[in-house]
């Protein structure tokens, strides 16, 4: 009885950590802690920026003319 | 036609430092924890002024060897370019600080140089702002930065290093050494600090050739 009793708790735990394991889907921008989230916003302001300078610097160079 | 192909350079070794520097091993530190990836952004503002403050004397001495306007304006925009990096890093040393060391400004001397060497650059920029002819404004400001500039790596990079400091490199300890920084954290930090000097010396030439165009305007009119 004990034996039975152990090894359905032993299945539960096993069902919940693979039910754990299909929610938590460790693909791309999703995976661990979404940090690639915050690295993509962070080249998205830089790269807008950097364009930013281009056009200031063009612009300057219209005026050097 | 300029060449900019060490300005893309400079954006392309930031973005790498931002992607290196959020997702890259860095070594598991008490205290610090992940904040020690702030070492990628909050370090290259400080090379980023020095950098500017060192392009600002550079041209400070050429002016007063040719006496040429635009090494003037050279010295003066790299300033101005090198205090917003000043600004820059001062911000998120604060807010580094308050996690770490549990508020903005412990009374630790490198922060307190910092707060001098700042005030001496703006005390620059006033200074040069209070002379209303031109080439003696250039001559007296010229040889004001030619002496802040030693006063000020002194103030930042040499009096610290003699005393105790909260920041790393002080008491006898070479900065960036074993201690706070291991083989992994190099490369995208020294990719950080020159990409943030291209950039930084990119915004100056910016405001130089802005600077420049004024100054015909003025004398046209």
């Amino acid at each position: 009885m004990k034996n039975k009793l152990a090894l359905f708790l032993m299945l539960l735990i096993s069902a919940s950590t693979y039910a754990q394991g299909e929610i938590d889907m460790a693909t791309g921008l999703r995976s661990s802690g979404k940090i690639y989230v915050v690295v993509l916003v962070l080249l998205t302001i830089f790269a807008v920026l950097g364009i930013y300078l281009f056009t200031l610097d063009r612009r300057i160079k219209k005026l050097e003319k | 036609m300029r060449k900019s192909w060490w300005k893309i350079l400079g954006l392309l070794m930031i973005a790498t430092a931002i992607i290196g520097g959020l997702l890259g091993p860095v070594p598991v530190l008490p205290i610090l924890h992940e904040t020690i990836r702030n070492v990628y952004f909050h370090v290259p503002m400080w090379f980023t002024m020095l950098t500017l403050y060192l392009i600002s004397v550079i041209y400070s001495i050429k002016y007063l060897n040719s006496g040429k306007v635009e090494h003037d304006l050279m010295a003066v925009e790299a300033v101005n370019t090198g205090i917003v990096f000043c600004a820059m890093g001062l911000l998120t040393g604060m807010l580094w600080a308050n996690i770490t060391w549990g508020e903005p400004w412990p009374n630790d001397p490198k922060l307190n140089g910092s707060a001098i060497a700042t005030l001496m650059y703006l005390a620059y920029l006033v200074l040069r702002n209070a002379l209303e002819e031109e080439q003696k404004r250039a001559k007296i400001s010229a040889i004001y930065n030619i002496f802040a500039f030693p006063v000020m790596v002194v103030l930042l990079y040499i009096l610290p290093k003699l005393t105790d400091s909260l920041h790393p490199g002080s008491g006898g300890n070479g900065t960036f050494g074993d201690l706070d920084m291991n083989n992994n954290m190099r490369p995208v930090f020294y990719t950080a600090v020159i990409g943030w000097i291209l950039v930084g010396t990119w915004i100056c030439t910016l405001r130089y050739r802005v600077r420049l165009i004024e100054n015909k305007r003025n004398q046209i009119d």
